[in-house]
């Protein structure tokens, strides 16, 4: 049976997958190092990204204009669910913010559906349509754009983390909020930054997958949880952790939807998060805490 | 004590006199005639759902202005299964014992007409499913309370086939989606492959919520096959569509009468020219000539919906507007009588419909024949008619 030729496809299809869980599951990886707590909103700041650009794009039809409104919109929304739904708490242990983050996914999917109706919508390809050759796979520009775009945001968003006052700042909160206080940083703020933060990844992915696999809805609840397994299998807290799990999520996936059957793709995606949470549950580069 | 009588006569005239303005109130209006309906109006369905529930209301409205039925208000109740056999069995149910309905319409899915069926033959009431697969109307021998008005998917398999024949293929590939529609879909192109000497070479499956077929459709691409049909409703057909392009298969892609709406061209964008497809005449009514006889009634079907919804008239709606449509001929003749409503619809014919022209019969309780489909093409965004 040939292996190479529809391996290095399943590889182009699953690499591009993975690109996007990957920025999913840096979203839940900073809010996590942020608050200890895990944001169940984050899948569908990813749909509310790709439905409000093909909502800008129809307005006017620029794609950078769509992109960056995309994500400027929904880094708003983020923000905001953090400041109205998660900072008035008065006991905030963990599983009541958690609770409420998952209250929230489903009033932002709801809201969603009155907006933009249950209909799919189409973004057209950041560039041409033309497949390019890579040996006996073919791949699209759009394939190349979400690898390429994910891979500056991820060397973006070590960058800030590394060199900036902000990102170190972030960090710092990370590390030990009350430490973080004392030497004048407000803990606060630098959770709500982690929101937005978290929200824009989430609506860049979105945008990003729009032309290949259309916005719908109700896209962020199985994205959300992909990109959540995808946090916990490379580690969370890790950001690398984050990008390995992503990649390593959609390869594994499309090899097991290609060599298996198609129907186990979900179900193989589980069964790995399942497999690392036996064998190493703190993730593959996730540390012990 | 005189003052006690008097008060008593008077009480009594005055309940006397209320009685008496009782019954000479206004004449009683007519029983309306209830008639239930379960559609999936939200969840992965709701494409066929939505438009379905719009056309019963619009109908029902239209009915009504002009009378109702003999003078019999209709009522329509309709519920949402969201896609979900449970559900649906449920609103059969409290459709037949808490509404009190004298028939039922839709489900707009196979497996959920499955479901339905078993409640409502049970029950002796008269169900007429929106939805594609065999097994709804058939063995007719156990069907005898269910009719359909969607085309089966069996005539749709045989239309595809005979084009292909008349292609000279001989190798297909076949790429199914995991919902019922599919699964009838794939039964019936297996089934009927080999009497117009095809060979289904690859059988592929993708799930209804997919986004990416492309580790499926590299598979095909390893066989001989030909071409390549896909079956299956809903945005996940317009990803195949695009999937194929991406990956340069340069085969022919033929799909279901499920991808024949302006929507599907919509999302399909440039990857949805040179598709071909079975339709119902309703998506080209305008390129019919005008003495067939479907091109009237589709015309105004399509005109009194877009006033309306400002959407354009989909075949899927048009199976709800065919379903009431005929239910209406039976309650005319019948009233409300649920035994004579099944005889009477098991009499129509030559109902000229927007599925088709319908001729029901004991053994066939769907009345159409492949002529209801036309094949079309995509062609610069639009469909034209394939000889």
């Amino acid at each position: 049976m040939e292996i190479i030729a529809p391996l290095l496809q399943y590889l182009v299809s699953g690499l591009t997958n993975g690109a996007i869980y990957a920025l999913i599951a840096l979203g839940f990886g900073i809010i996590y190092n942020a608050t200890t707590i895990i944001n169940f909103a984050q899948g569908e700041m990813v749909m509310l990204g790709a439905l409000c650009a093909i909502s800008i794009y129809h307005l006017e039809p620029s794609l950078p204009l769509a992109f960056l409104g995309g994500v400027g919109v929904v880094t708003l929304v983020g923000l905001t669910f953090e400041r109205l739904a998660l900072r008035p708490v008065k006991d905030p242990n963990p599983l009541t913010l958690i609770i409420i983050t998952v209250g929230g996914a489903v009033f932002i999917k709801g809201v969603a559906m009155l907006l933009w109706g249950k209909e799919a919508y189409a973004l057209p390809s950041f560039s041409c349509n033309v497949p390019l050759h890579l040996g006996t796979a073919t791949v699209l520009p759009q394939n190349l754009w979400v690898v390429g775009l994910t891979a500056l945001l991820v060397l973006a968003l070590e960058a800030f983390f590394r060199l900036t006052l902000m990102g170190k700042a972030m960090r710092a909160c990370a590390y030990n909020t009350r430490a973080a206080r004392l030497v004048g940083i407000a803990a606060g703020r630098m959770v709500q930054f982690s929101f937005g933060l978290s929200a824009a990844l989430g609506a860049g992915a979105g945008i990003l997958i729009a032309p290949l696999t259309l916005g719908v809805y109700d896209m962020g609840t199985m994205l959300g949880l992909k990109g959540f397994s995808a946090a916990i299998i490379g580690g969370l807290g890790s950001l690398l952790g984050g990008v390995l799990g992503g990649l390593l999520l959609g390869v594994v996936e499309a090899l097991a939807s290609g060599f298996i059957s198609s129907g186990y793709r979900d179900a193989v995606a589980f069964l790995l998060l399942l497999v690392v949470l036996f064998l190493r549950p703190q993730g593959l580069l996730g540390g012990q805490k | 004590m005189k003052s006690k009588a008097i008060t008593g006569v008077l009480g009594l005239a005055l309940v006397g006199l209320l009685l008496v303005m009782g019954g000479c109130g206004p004449a009683k209006q007519a029983e309306p005639y209830v008639i239930g309906s379960i559609f999936s109006i939200t969840g992965p369905a709701s494409y066929l759902g939505e438009p379905e529930r719009n056309t019963m209301e619009m109908l029902a409205e239209q009915i009504n202005a002009q009378g109702g039925l003999k003078g019999h208000p209709v009522k329509v109740v309709i519920y949402d299964d969201e896609g979900d056999v449970t559900k649906a069995r449920l609103h059969a149910e409290k459709l037949i014992q808490k509404d009190k309905v004298l028939a039922i319409i839709g489900p707009s899915l196979t497996h959920t007409s499955m479901t339905v069926l078993d409640v409502t033959q049970k029950a002796k009431l008269p169900l007429i499913s929106c939805a594609a697969g065999v097994g709804i109307t058939a063995p007719a021998a156990e069907r005898q309370w269910v009719f359909k008005t969607a085309q089966t998917d069996q005539m749709a398999v045989s239309r595809i086939y005979q084009w292909a024949k008349k292609q000279g293929l001989t190798k297909v590939a076949i790429l199914t989606v995991s919902t019922g529609f599919g699964v009838s879909g794939k039964e019936q192109l297996n089934a009927l492959a080999p009497q117009y000497g095809i060979e289904v070479v690859a059988q592929e499956v993708f799930g209804e919520k997919d986004t990416d077929m492309t580790p499926q459709l590299t598979k095909i691409k390893s066989t001989p096959a030909q071409a390549v049909i896909c079956w299956g409703t809903g945005p996940v057909i317009a990803l195949v569509a695009k999937n194929l392009k991406q990956l340069g298969l340069n085969l022919p892609l033929i799909q279901s009468h499920g991808a024949a709406s302006q929507k599907f061209i919509e999302l399909a964008g440039e990857a949805g020219d040179g598709i071909i497809m079975p339709a119902g005449k309703l998506v080209v009514y305008k390129l019919l000539p005008d003495a067939d006889p479907q091109k009237a009634v589709c015309q105004g079907y399509d005109e009194k919906y877009q006033a309306k919804f400002k959407a354009p008239a989909s075949s899927f709606g048009g199976y709800a507007f065919d379903s009431l449509k005929m239910l209406t001929l039976a309650l005319e003749k019948a009233g409300a009588d649920k035994d004579k409503i099944r005889s009477e619809l098991e009499n129509i014919k030559n109902y000229v419909g927007i599925s088709g022209i319908f001729n029901m019969s004991p053994q066939d309780h769907n009345g159409l024949t492949p002529d209801a489909f036309v094949m079309v093409k995509i062609d610069k965004g639009a469909f034209q008619l394939l000889d």
